[in-house]
């Protein structure tokens, strides 16, 4: 059974002018991890801030576990962890002190708080840094201490605001493996631009522009809309592809062939997979073919299409890699 | 009530975290001593009271007080943990308490500390302990309502220079309105009941009124209700501006 542990409907927040946020829906359930996407300045953080109560929203409502957020805010963030943007801290404090911090404001004391505080620190890895002062670490050392903080509590919900950015591929990757470790026992809201984070640890990808949500699906499912999504690429010379594309242009399901400077490319018409046909057309034209393969479509270029930084036109464009 | 003490603490402790507490109270101390000494006049006189050592506490805290709360907010605002405190289990009218508290309780520490200027003066002769004691609690009640205003202000800004700058100007609003400086500029336009109204604002004047003899209740209020006013009005900055 899935229980349904973040729910947001219709929330909006206008700045002055512009219309930060505009009717943003969404659930979590337990066991899934969401990655928020969008590019910069396209509503991520305001709808997280709202989330989780830093900011009202100016409409709609938000509820963490059941609990509204805007009415019963201490109900709903007790059973929260949030890390914002910049994973901010008290430089002043070690770890181990801004951990005891959290510890006391969620009402842990005694042995239960050293236990969670140990807990958290072994988690994200800070045990050796726990006495220096904060304002001392690394960036990727902070964030891990944000992170820290997040988790303390072993809340049913998480919600991390970037929270690999500025670290380096190894920190990245452990970071991941842990939210991916959580991930069964929580709800789990990440914002990010790095696609290739959205592929390897969320179960579903909502990608925001504008303020609006564009797409929400699985990220297979957000492949698929890309317009190279089940296209062919042929690696051959360029007389082979001059000869082949009429024959390849007949087949059934074949949207199109474009020539392209290291071979051919194959659009299929939509929801078609026409790699076994194209496969016996090329060797029943015997043209000698370095390289055939099926194309998933690049998640990069779904985002860029749905949040305006390109058209599909520009997509097929693009050579394959 | 338990994240109330909890942020407290952790408020508390961050002025001696940094040198900010140990130059603050070495400053306030000199400053208080070289205005008793110097500017009152205290062994001139040839009384065994304390009142030039009081005399000069509104415009000790006039300069000193916004630089306490000038960090309270701006602080967090500046390095983001705005968002973390608030986005914990706690309201923010309790943050607002707690931070203000965490900082009188920093302004009691510090005026607790001219204690030897109290026993100088009950070892030179026999001065009335009741009207020290009374002027004692008056100042402490002024320093609170010096700090309610440096709080409200520290949460308009990110920059904590402008925090103290602006904190000390309606500081010095409130310490001087009693004078004729600025009830001059009221007089031959103002009905007589704005000009009165004025003049009671003055901190110098309720603080006078508590430290010239028994404990003044008039005075008590006025410092209280202040400080309510402008924590109010604290809170109502920290929730309008705290995402900025």
């Amino acid at each position: 059974m899935t229980t349904t542990m973040i729910a947001i409907e219709g929330l909006s927040k206008t700045f002055g002018p512009i219309k930060a946020v505009d009717r943003v829906s969404f659930e979590v359930a337990r066991g899934e991890v969401l990655g928020f996407l969008g590019p910069n300045g396209a509503g991520k953080s305001t709808t997280m801030k709202m989330l989780t109560g830093f900011l009202p929203a100016d409409e709609g409502r938000a509820t963490v576990c059941g609990f509204d957020i805007a009415s019963h805010p201490i109900e709903a963030k007790r059973r929260l962890g949030y890390m914002p943007e910049g994973a901010p801290a008290y430089s002043d404090m070690t770890p181990r002190g801004f951990l005891a911090f959290i510890a006391d404001m969620r009402g842990f004391s005694g042995a239960d708080k050293r236990a969670r505080i140990a807990r958290a620190a072994d988690m994200t890895n800070i045990e050796h840094v726990l006495e220096q002062p904060i304002e001392t670490l690394s960036r990727g050392y902070k964030r891990r201490v944000g992170l820290a903080q997040a988790l303390l509590h072993d809340p049913d919900v998480l919600v991390l605001d970037e929270p690999t950015d500025g670290l380096d591929p190894n920190q990245k990757h452990e970071v991941r493996a842990l939210i991916q470790q959580m991930a069964p026992q929580k709800a789990i809201v990440i914002s990010t631009h790095i696609l290739e984070e959205v592929e390897a640890i969320c179960s579903r990808a909502l990608i925001i522009a504008r303020g609006r949500v564009v797409a929400d699906g699985t990220p297979a499912e957000l492949q698929a809309r890309s317009p190279r999504h089940n296209g062919i690429v042929i690696k051959c010379s360029n007389e082979a592809a001059t000869a082949l594309s009429p024959t390849l242009r007949q087949i059934a399901g074949v949207a199109g062939v474009e020539i392209e400077p290291h071979g051919l490319f194959v659009r299929s018409l939509p929801g078609l997979d026409v790699f076994d046909a194209v496969r016996v057309a090329t060797r029943q034209r015997a043209v000698d073919i370095k390289e055939i393969r099926q194309e998933q479509g690049r998640l990069d270029d779904v985002f860029r299409v749905l949040t305006g930084g390109a058209t599909d036109a520009d997509i097929l464009a693009q050579t394959a890699a | 009530m338990n994240a109330l003490c909890t942020v407290y603490k952790r408020e508390l402790a961050a002025y001696f975290a940094t040198p900010l507490a140990y130059v603050f109270i070495v400053i306030f101390l000199a400053l208080a001593g070289a205005f008793t000494f110097f500017l009152g006049n205290f062994f001139e006189r040839g009384q065994a009271d304390l009142s030039p050592f009081f005399l000069f506490h509104p415009w000790l805290y006039l300069l000193l007080v916004p630089a306490i709360s000038m960090r309270l907010w701006s602080e967090e605002r500046k390095g983001g943990t705005i968002e973390l405190l608030l986005t914990l289990p706690l309201t923010p009218t309790q943050a607002v308490i707690a931070k203000f508290l965490a900082a009188w309780s920093f302004a009691g520490i510090a005026l607790a500390l001219t204690f030897p200027l109290w026993i100088t003066v009950n070892y030179l002769g026999k001065p009335d302990n009741g009207v020290i004691f009374a002027s004692y609690i008056g100042s402490f009640f002024m320093a609170g309502a010096y700090l309610a205003i440096g709080a409200c202000f520290s949460a308009l800004t990110k920059n904590q220079v402008i925090a103290f700058v602006l904190s000390a100007v309606v500081c010095l609003l409130f310490t001087v309105s009693g004078t004729s400086l600025v009830l001059n500029f009221f007089t031959g336009w103002a009905p007589p009941g704005v000009v009165e109204a004025i003049s009671s604002l003055s901190f110098t004047a309720n603080f006078e009124a508590i430290s010239k003899g028994v404990l003044d209740a008039v005075g008590i209020v006025f410092f209280t209700s202040v400080m309510a006013l402008f924590l109010f009005a604290n809170v109502l900055f920290v929730n309008l501006y705290k995402a900025r």
